[in-house]
């Protein structure tokens, strides 16, 4: 009994010898994830929580600058656009190599599209890869000369730019793929900042400092990323000292950092719209007064504070203000006026008809649905609408929504998160974007001037041009309100105060290149 | 005792091959598909329909059931699509973490259990029987995903005695006292209410074998009290335990799924849920097949073991 005993306590204070075992060591960063990547391989995947990892290990031909969404070189020195917008011609950086120590040129950019867009392509199986459609306009691919690549679209596509800047854009090793074939998103290899080390399943991801970066070898020896789904044990996490920046803090837990000064809590507001589809095909949205009317009887701005507690801010309009240069000074969100509310729901005649509205449970960007939902549904009850909620699991929910409202609801939460002010407008509020013809307007909204504004941003390679197009849009559909605008989410992090230079982007990508930790 | 095991095993082979029907048609049959899952927002008809053709999921149902059986023949699980890595890969990992944690629970309850109802069931209505059988209540009643925030609170944000969560340190570590740092807390949380269970049924149990004859003649032969109960009275009322360990075996290998995501334990029963939500098709088969195989194991090992103790049952 005694020698069990002596044992027991031996193997006890082993295990209790290392008191700091929780803390990180320095110049090591380590962050807290919402869950485990899907894959390493850029072109395959979708979530922002993968982003947060790819961002740093690969680079683009363009890249966003710094705390905005406007593009700058990258792999790409310079580049030039024919006049009719349908040739653009990249000068390449010169010496850039792979991790894996191969050559970055013209022949690895044009094996990248390649391999996504061509189905012949001898590694196209190692796909499936979602965001193809990101390059849809690209037609060939051509190699000029080792140091200049040229890409010919189908039609002139002002958004190519931007979406080379976003993750189906990034470079990865054309020998890696090669060597690695189905494998390559867990081997990966780019020419970011930091190379891949070592993927333990579910339990971390560690990618360690690239010395020969072309930008600077990066001051973190190396990052660690954990996925730790559950967002109480992330927090209990970063509370016991074992991550230094967490993502994605639930709104309830904000104030207790804020209010520590071993914590930073860092913010920014990012290209994402929170609102409610209408159904304008039928029922009592079909009346312009009556969705007007809802616009008003949202408190949005309670919505925003008291439900999301400060995580986002009202929308005012179709476009988030992340999008500076394409957004609408001018748009002041629908105050929140029930009496008038009231008084157009009188003039259009809503007679007490049941509003059928479909809520999810959870989502990408989806915030707090529920919450939201059971709060919208009260703003609405009390202008005197007969709210009837329905809620559904998000896959169930997008296989009701994406198809069209029609036959089934009056109105459904969305949300979506873009890299170019193109995209949701374009993807869903033209006429041409209902449902039957491949797009997202799940509310059948149809406004020839508005389409002609969205086409014609498109062809225009002039940004100047473009955001007039698109703020002229802007007013368009908000009087038309073919959608409640609720909120833009705001991204928030945790670190602790050991960290240096760190930054929220507004295209929610996590930038660790400048990011220090001394101690 | 070899021909009943074989025949055992034999029979569970149809049990299992139902169960991947069932699966299969199950997770066919809920809304949205891995296409959907993967694109979100995106996932317009056309873009479903290329990534479905792409995933070979736009064959007949009837058909992709049997492509998989032929395949799981040859021992090859497929892919996942989510983790784009085989499943059989994904499935052995989580399930060896999930074994080492259900398997550290179970020994907890059974001991702590067994050793919690013998000492009440001796000392019936006295203060001990009343505290344990308190405590045993209070366990039962816990949530045990309550139970895991409120010792994550105490125990790694206040005292930072032990890691929050994970299997293995982040850096270092990767040795038996990491791996126990890590498994204190969960394989406790996972342990209560098995120990409830079998704390109460023990001290049952041992009361019924109490009241026996054999007992009386052992007393009165004038055996001391300490062997009386430990070789007498234990022995006969194991008989009546062991069956309800096998079942509480299953009962801590499906409670792992909420303390797999509390303690974020890379086991199993994280992955299902995940899978689930992704409509990860393959994953949930491999997954599911793998924890069936093992609760009728469970089931059977319980069985077996019950043999051997009682003799009447050969």
């Amino acid at each position: 009994m005694k020698r069990i005993l002596a044992a027991a306590v031996a193997a006890l204070s082993l295990m209790f010898s290392q008191a700091a075992f929780s803390q990180t060591p320095p110049n090591v960063l380590v962050v807290g994830q919402i869950a485990e990547p899907k894959s390493m391989d850029p072109a395959t995947v979708t979530a922002v929580n993968d982003f947060r990892i790819l961002m740093n290990v690969y680079d683009g031909l363009v890249r966003y600058k710094d705390g905005t969404l406007e593009v700058e070189p990258s792999l790409a020195e310079s580049w030039t656009i024919s006049d009719d917008g349908t040739v653009y011609t990249f000068k390449l950086r010169d010496g850039v190599k792979f991790h894996d120590g191969t050559d970055f040129n013209a022949e690895a950019v044009k094996f990248n599209f390649d391999r996504i867009l061509d189905e012949n392509h001898p590694f196209h199986d190692t796909g499936p890869f979602p965001l193809s459609f990101y390059f849809s306009a690209v037609e060939d691919v051509n190699v000029v000369d080792p140091l200049t690549i040229e890409f010919r679209l189908d039609a002139p596509y002002a958004p190519f730019l931007s979406n080379l800047a976003y993750t189906p854009g990034l470079m990865v090793s054309p020998a890696a793929v090669e060597a690695q074939g189905k494998d390559f998103g867990r081997n990966p290899s780019g020419t970011g900042a930091f190379k891949f080390a070592e993927w333990e399943a579910n339990s971390k991801v560690v990618v360690v400092r690239n010395e020969e970066y072309w930008d600077g070898a990066p001051p973190l020896e190396a990052v660690i990323y954990r996925p730790i789904t559950d967002a109480n044990t992330r927090i209990a996490e970063m509370l016991s000292g074992g991550l230094d920046i967490m993502v994605e803090v639930p709104p309830d837990s904000l104030a207790q950092f804020r209010d520590n000064d071993s914590y930073k809590v860092v913010e920014q507001a990012g290209p994402h719209l929170w609102f409610l589809i209408l159904n304008l095909k039928e029922g009592p949205f079909a009346d312009k007064k009556v969705r007007q009317a809802a616009n008003y009887a949202l408190n949005k701005k309670a919505l925003v504070e008291n439900i999301l507690q400060g995580t986002a801010q009202v929308a005012a309009g179709p476009t988030p203000p992340a999008f500076a240069w394409a957004y609408n000074d001018a748009l002041e969100p629908y105050p929140y006026d029930p009496e008038k509310a009231k008084a157009l729901l009188a003039e259009a005649g809503y007679d007490g008809e049941e509003v059928t509205f479909y809520v999810t449970d959870g989502g990408s960007g989806m915030l707090d649905p529920v919450a939201m939902g059971t709060a919208i549904q009260a703003d609405l009850e009390a202008i005197g609408m007969n709210v009837n909620v329905e809620t559904y699991e998000w896959n169930t929910f997008l296989g009701k929504v994406n198809p069209g409202l029609e036959g089934k609801a009056d109105m459904a939460e969305m949300a979506w998160m873009t890299n170019d002010p193109d995209t949701l407008p374009f993807l869903a509020l033209r006429s041409e974007a209902w449902p039957d013809k491949g797009g997202f307007n799940s509310g059948y909204y149809s406004n020839p001037k508005v389409d002609e504004l969205l086409n014609n941003a498109r062809k225009s390679t002039d940004q100047a041009e473009r955001a007039k197009l698109y703020q002229e849009m802007q007013t368009i559909v908000q009087e038309d309100a073919p959608w409640v605008f609720v909120a833009n989410w705001k991204q928030n992090a945790v670190t602790k105060s050991s960290v240096e230079d760190f930054k929220l982007q507004p295209s929610f990508f996590l930038m660790l290149q400048k990011v220090s930790k001394p101690q | 005792m070899a021909s009943y095991i074989a025949k055992r095993l034999l029979a569970a082979i149809p049990v299992l091959l139902g169960l991947t029907v069932i699966v299969f048609f199950i997770m066919a049959m809920i809304p949205g598909d891995p296409a959907t899952a993967i694109l979100g927002t995106y996932a317009t008809p056309e873009n479903v329909e290329k990534l479905n053709r792409d995933l070979g999921l736009d064959k007949p149902l009837v058909q992709q059931y049997f492509i998989w059986l032929g395949n799981l023949l040859h021992g090859d699980f497929g892919r996942s699509f989510a983790l784009n890595r085989p499943v059989l890969d994904e499935v052995l990992e989580r399930f060896s973490a999930t074994l080492i944690l259900a398997g550290t629970a179970l020994v907890l309850c059974s001991i702590l259990g067994l050793l919690a109802g013998v000492v009440s069931a001796v000392r019936q209505f006295g203060w001990t029987d009343r505290i344990v059988t308190l405590v045993v209540l209070v366990g039962i009643s816990t949530p045990s995903f309550f139970l895991g925030l409120l010792l994550i609170l105490v125990f790694a944000v206040k005292l930072q005695w032990l890691p929050a969560s994970g299997m293995w340190a982040i850096y270092g570590g990767g040795d038996l006292p990491d791996l126990l740092r890590h498994l204190i807390l969960p394989a406790s949380t996972l342990a209560v209410v098995a120990t409830g269970v079998i704390a109460r049924l023990t001290r049952t149990a041992m009361l019924e074998v109490l009241r026996q004859d054999f007992i009386r003649t052992a007393r009165a032969k004038g055996l001391p009290e300490r062997k009386v109960i430990m070789k007498h009275a234990v022995k006969a009322a194991l008989v009546s335990v062991i069956p309800v360990i096998g079942i509480q075996a299953g009962f801590v290998l499906g409670g792992a799924v909420y303390i797999e995501t509390v303690f974020q334990w890379p086991g199993i029963g994280s992955m299902l849920v995940k899978a689930i939500s992704t409509r990860d098709l393959l994953l949930v088969q491999g997954g599911v097949l793998v924890v069936a195989a093992a609760y009728v194991l469970f089931n059977l090992a319980a069985d077996v073991v019950q043999t051997m103790i009682d003799p009447r049952l050969r």
